[in-house]
């Protein structure tokens, strides 16, 4: 016999939503959220810092908000939201109950008391170590029991997946192979395991350091399996947000893949191999062979590469696809230019495709590579690229789904419907500029995780280019043009929660259209049509632009040895 | 329209194994044979590696 389980029937798609899911699905958004805010925080002080002419934080406190930052949104609220897909993907997709509900609030609590601990660390101001806590730098004990107490609570949570997977086949709550969108967040989940395993491996020792247990921790060995951890975790990212992107393609359009099968192994590639890439941290170290660097930031990390540029093409695809088939098919790009362009779901998935593609993709396979890496190494190049991916992907990938997160799970009409529209638009445009402006600074040589550029107490005074300052000062502002996109996103969610229109439980939201074929997110099934030259066009423009950025990496790198 | 139930779920039943699913659809409809690969090879080829390529680092006189 099943168990007994509580659900509502979705009015718009029809499927069963297990109210013990939905409550966590709930909790773990709202979370997620408020953490967004307080790192979004400290990362607008961050970059006002690091605006010259502003200069806004004394060094103390520039470290502290640096370190706030990396947590608060490199690792909390990324990991709440995800938890948030976890559930949805699992049991809202598979019509199934979840597992284990009891586990899952046990996981939830966890985390946020592991996450207020680190963070009443960090603001005690002895743990302003950054996100990376490397060994000597010693923080506060309490500093790494929190964040070992959030990723047991994320195990948790993961460990809930995997037994919704099972009940769901159990029961049979649905056919043949789990849809696509499951499967990607499979894959985030897979990777999650990976990540947390390693970060107990390493911190656990690393805590028993901070109170006089262990005598000493190796640096390199440190910095090797933290990276395991700390890359990792941005790799459940890119999983969990390519499950968004077919996710919102399915609720917004009713696309389906172009083939399930190849989209299924490209995320099977990153099961394999999207780990390895954590081996572009330590491209510059000694101690460690090219062997080794190359094979996996290069042999293996391509193959993951690969995977992200089948979704790349398969996302926009599916969409143009199901666009064609409702006769969108004048000339190229009819399907583009007439798609709902005012729905921040679908214009916030696709700037999330096209920036995480250009911007943070391309630029991650030329910091992969163990030659040109050594142009911009720790400069402040590395930030400019994972805000390209976590940011401008995850970030605004995950924001966009909230807007339909709203109407269907939290059954709320969303409010203030000129500002979701253009928020998109603000925080994505904002995070592009960040992103792009902080790597011009770095391939100008700028440093990351510096207080000062001017270098005004060094006893050898060094300039950079004047380039490097105007490059920094851009990045200030677009920095606050990507908080305004965030208070907008706070303001826009947070209000509708709690003050918007409360949907009855057979009413239909207004905002944003959810058509009825939305229902093809909790199927299997491939569109299986190549009539997509559109995409086509814009998958052929993605790769000139790739191989001219790598091309002129290697020039930059012929400049800094000349060989004549 | 919408319901607001508490049900039985759909109990298990026995049902014949398909005979002919590819051995690559098989692999990819089992998440846990997924999850042992995805921790096994960045263990290999990342950690294991790594840290005996570490430990062989002579140490200074």
């Amino acid at each position: 016999m099943g168990k007994l389980f509580d659900y509502r029937t979705c009015p718009t798609t029809g499927l069963r939503v297990d109210r013990a899911a939905e409550n966590l699905i709930k909790a773990n958004a709202v979370v997620a959220i408020v953490f967004l805010a307080i790192g979004g925080l400290f990362g607008l002080l961050v970059a006002l810092t690091r605006w010259p002419a502003v200069h806004f934080l004394p060094a103390d406190w520039f470290y502290l908000a640096l370190t706030a930052h990396g947590f608060d949104v490199l690792l909390v609220w990324i990991i709440f939201f995800e938890m948030a897909v976890l559930y949805f993907a699992s049991a809202v997709v598979l019509n199934s109950r979840l597992a284990g509900p009891k586990w899952a609030w046990t996981g939830f609590g966890l985390m946020l008391v592991g996450a207020v601990t680190t963070n009443v660390a960090v603001l005690q101001g002895g743990s302003s170590v950054m996100f990376t806590s490397y060994v000597p730098m010693m923080a506060e004990p309490h500093f790494y029991l929190g964040v070992i107490l959030f990723a047991v609570g994320a195990l948790l949570g993961c460990g809930v997946f995997f037994g919704t997977l099972v009940v769901a086949k159990r029961e049979k709550t649905y056919e043949g192979s789990i849809p696509l969108v499951t499967f990607g967040a499979l894959t985030a989940a897979i990777i999650a395991v990976f990540t947390i395993a390693s970060g107990a491996i390493i911190l656990i020792p690393t805590l028993l350091w901070s109170v006089g247990l262990v005598s000493h921790i190796d640096p390199l060995i440190y910095k090797t399996i933290w990276w395991a951890m700390g890359h990792s975790s941005q790799q459940i990212n890119v999983a969990a947000h390519v499950a968004v992107w077919y996710a919102i393609a399915a609720m917004v359009f009713g696309a389906k893949p172009l083939s399930e099968k190849i989209s299924r192994m490209a995320f099977l590639m990153y099961i394999l191999f999207l780990q390895l890439a954590s081996a572009h941290h330590l491209l510059a170290e000694p101690g460690l062979s090219s062997e080794w660097k190359i094979f996996n930031t290069s042999y293996a990390m391509y193959l993951a590469v690969l995977g992200s540029m089948i979704h790349g093409l398969s996302v926009p695809g599916a969409i143009e696809a199901a666009q064609r088939s409702r006769g969108l098919t004048k000339g190229m790009f009819e399907w583009l230019r007439k798609a709902p362009w005012d729905n921040p779901a679908f214009s916030g998935m696709f700037m999330s495709l096209v920036f995480f593609g250009f911007i943070g993709g391309i630029s991650g396979v030329v910091m992969g590579t163990e030659q040109i890496n050594l142009i911009m190494h720790n400069t402040i190049y590395v930030p400019g690229h994972f805000h390209g991916t976590v940011v401008a992907g995850t970030t605004l990938a995950f924001m966009a789904i909230t807007y339909l997160l709203v109407p269907l799970i939290f059954r709320r009409e969303l409010m203030m419907k000129k500002i979701a529209r253009w928020q998109p638009y603000v925080f994505g445009f904002g995070v592009a500029g960040i992103s792009i402006f902080m790597m011009g600074a770095g391939t100008l040589g700028v440093s990351r995780r510096h207080w000062d550029m001017t270098f005004a107490d060094a006893v050898l005074p060094f300039d950079y280019p004047a380039a490097a300052y105007l490059m920094m000062t851009l990045n200030g502002i677009f920095a606050i043009l990507a908080a305004i996109g965030g208070i907008m996103f706070v303001v826009v969610v947070v209000g509708s929660v709690f003050f918007g229109k409360k949907l009855a439980e057979d009413e239909k939201p207004s905002y944003p259209e959810v058509p009825p074929e939305s229902v093809a997110v909790s199927h299997y099934g491939s569109s299986e049509t190549l009539k997509i030259p559109g995409t086509i066009m814009l998958v052929s423009i993605f790769f000139v632009a790739f191989v001219l950025y790598y091309f002129v990496n290697w020039k930059y790198l012929s400049e800094v040895w000349p060989l004549s | 329209m919408s319901e607001n139930n508490n049900v039985d779920a759909p109990t298990s039943e026995e049902a014949p194994e398909p005979e002919d699913i590819p051995m690559m659809q098989r692999l990819l409809d089992n998440p846990f044979v997924l999850l042992v690969l995805g921790i096994a090879v960045p263990a290999v080829f990342y950690i294991i590696w790594g840290i005996i390529e570490i430990t062989q680092i002579p140490i200074a006189d």
